[in-house]
């Protein structure tokens, strides 16, 4: 007994010390606005770390930091040890992205929108088929595979710009609130393909306003709030830091508003 | 790592070539405009041309009794008299509501008058803010002149002078345009057909690879992939310019088959528009592509909506007129440093080489030159625009 909590003490300090996405005192400002005041946490292999907070509390920006299209003003953030600013080309290898929006090419199949991102990513063009293939099969895809991404649904969409952001077998995926304008179904599809790919060890980071979803799914929670990070942790964990009994009212009071209860 | 200029092109091309609205307006309206109006207009000339020496004018003519000898002269030099009965005041009337487009008028004391030596009066009635009957009663005033020159000169041969006494000055005209040179008064209007095709050509696809990827929220996935952003927005110039290349092509041969099919020669020009003048226009106008593609990804990149990126370039695409219309008011002579200035150094040549006139090598290398460099310092500042963060709106 002792010594399988000792194992599981000596795991998690390896995904601490190895942490696959950290960010270090991150600010940033757009214009007078000050959207990230001191964003530091870190999120491993394996896990799956949800970025919680209301709107406008940093989520997308901290995130777009980390998938390399903004640079932070002051403080570091990596993937895999690269850092974003300086080895954006290596951290953009090893990261896999669900920006906000699916954002595909409608006058492109599903199939054509996914081998676009394939090409890009240097894939041979016979491993490519394999691969695009599969993840068509995995993300149940396979009805609209070869139809124009015009007339999708939003459901649809996001499947296709997770296979999207997969193609290339990322060790890191960013999420930025996939399940933003989808039904029940196509949620709770989601969800478990998030699980699934958990399970093969790679490190998922995704943000959210809805407190319940980041409960239900993640394994550490990272509380962002007005720029800041106001707690982080294991939902016990978070608890503890906090004095409340339940993930709710530790969130409220963290952020101090109940904005994102649903 | 390999560049992916040849993915984001192929993909460009494809995705563009299946946006069915953009590829209409960029392979055929844009084109075919062109040389469309071009033959019209052409039409119109010469139709207007012909009619002014064939046609016999029609002149109503009030009191044609009081003035046989004159009626006779008209006749005589191809002019319909009509016959009406009007006074200066309904003369007017008649003028001014569009009735006649002129009217003459004889008074009854006009053979009298004639006989007795003194001044006869005729009275043209016209409406001058008419730009439609201008060209007929130039023709009633010139003959009416004529006549009266006649009389004025057999009047004094008649009292045994010399006519020439009272023509103190002759002016002769000497008209030193060839007929190709006359000619390119119309066609160097060519030159802007060509070029705002192209820019037609490439319109939608500037816009749709910058502003309308990022109104469509594909350019932030696409930002975050392992591909410098450089070899991004190359792709998607140089897929532009396939599609402007296209489009000029295409303009090049409608024009070369509806210009066969109006007849030049009648309005005493030639054109100059033969296989290898195709070509070498076609040759001349590839930099320009580039230029041209550059331009439009750049003015785009700064916009916020594809609409608003629709409004600057079309504020853009009137750039590259202000060169022609500079030269067409000016009427420059090519010269070199005029081949340093895009659009310009196309029009000017292209213009020599439709009048057939001899064009030194330097003129045509400078002007791809100068057009190629200007271009690719367009290339790299769109790449530098691409590189801001406002990129993503």
């Amino acid at each position: 007994m002792h010594g399988q909590a000792g194992a599981e003490s000596i795991f998690r300090q390896f995904f601490r010390t190895y942490a696959m996405i950290e960010a270090g005192a991150l600010s940033k400002s757009f214009g007078s606005v000050r959207a990230l005041k001191d964003i530091t946490f870190s999120a491993a292999d394996g896990r799956i770390t949800g970025l919680l907070g209301p709107n406008g509390a940093g989520k997308s920006t901290t995130l777009r930091i980390l998938y390399t299209v903004l640079r932070p003003d002051t403080g570091r953030a990596s993937v895999d040890g690269h850092d974003v600013v300086s080895d954006s080309l290596a951290a953009r290898r090893s990261i896999g992205v669900l920006p906000h929006g699916a954002g595909l090419y409608p006058h492109l199949t599903a199939r054509e929108n996914i081998t676009y991102y394939g090409r890009m990513h240097g894939i041979g063009n016979s491993a490519l088929g394999r691969r695009v293939d599969e993840l068509i099969a995995l993300l149940d895809i396979g009805e609209f595979a070869d139809r124009r991404a015009k007339g999708f649904s939003q459901g649809q969409r996001t499947k296709v710009a997770l296979a999207r952001a997969l193609v290339h077998q990322p060790r890191n995926l960013l999420l930025d609130e996939p399940t933003n304008g989808l039904d029940v179904m196509a949620t709770r599809a989601l969800r478990e393909m998030i699980l699934r790919l958990r399970d093969t060890g790679i490190c998922i980071l995704f943000s959210s306003h809805v407190m319940q979803e980041v409960a239900a799914l993640c394994d550490d929670i990272v509380i962002v709030g007005h720029g800041r990070v106001v707690a982080a942790g294991k939902p016990d964990e978070i608890r503890r830091q906090t004095g409340k009994s339940t993930l709710e009212e530790a969130f409220v009071a963290a952020i101090g508003t109940e904005e994102g209860l649903e | 790592m390999k560049s992916r200029i040849g993915t984001v092109f192929r993909k460009e091309v494809l995705d563009n070539f299946r946006d069915r609205r953009s590829l209409m307006s960029a392979l055929f309206f844009g084109p075919l405009f062109g040389p469309f109006l071009f033959a019209i207009m052409i039409s119109f000339a010469l139709d207007k041309h012909v009619s002014e020496v064939d046609e016999p004018l029609q002149l109503p003519v009030s009191g044609a009794d009081n003035a046989p000898n004159l009626i006779a002269f008209l006749e005589r030099s191809n002019t319909e008299i009509v016959k009406i009965e009007a006074d200066l005041d309904s003369a007017r009337i008649k003028v001014r509501d569009g009735e006649h487009d002129l009217a003459l008028i004889i008074p009854a004391g006009f053979g009298e008058n004639f006989s007795a030596g003194q001044p006869a009066v005729v009275r043209l009635v016209s409406d001058s803010a008419n730009n439609n009957t201008a060209k007929d009663v130039r023709r009633a005033r010139a003959l009416l002149d004529a006549y009266q020159r006649r009389m004025g000169m057999l009047r004094l041969q008649a009292r045994g002078l010399n006519p020439t006494t009272v023509m103190p000055v002759i002016v002769e005209d000497v008209d030193v345009s060839t007929p190709t040179g006359r000619s390119v008064i119309l066609l160097g209007m060519m030159t802007y057909f060509v070029i705002f095709s192209m820019l037609m050509g490439g319109l939608y696809l500037a816009i749709d690879t910058t502003a309308g990827e990022r109104e469509r929220g594909s350019l932030e996935p696409l930002l975050t992939l392992p591909v410098p952003r450089s070899d991004l927005i190359i792709g998607k110039i140089l897929a532009t310019c396939v599609y402007m290349i296209t489009s000029l092509a295409v303009t090049l041969l409608a024009f070369s088959v509806s210009l066969q099919f109006v007849p030049l020669e009648e309005l005493g020009m030639t054109a100059n528009f033969g296989p290898s003048v195709v070509i070498r226009i076609f040759l001349l106008m590839l930099p320009f592509a580039l230029l041209g593609a550059a331009l439009m990804t750049c003015v785009a990149s700064f916009t916020k909506s594809y609409k608003e990126a629709q409004t600057y370039l079309t504020v853009v695409m009137l750039v590259p007129t202000l060169p022609i219309l500079f030269a067409a008011i000016r009427t420059v002579k090519p010269d070199l440093s005029y081949m340093m200035v895009p659009s310009l150094s196309q029009h000017l040549i292209i213009t020599d080489l439709m009048k057939a006139e001899p064009i030194p090598l330097a003129y045509p290398l400078v002007s791809m030159g100068s057009t190629l460099l200007l271009g690719l310092l367009l290339t790299a500042l769109a790449a530098r625009l691409y590189k801001r963060e406002g990129i993503l709106g």
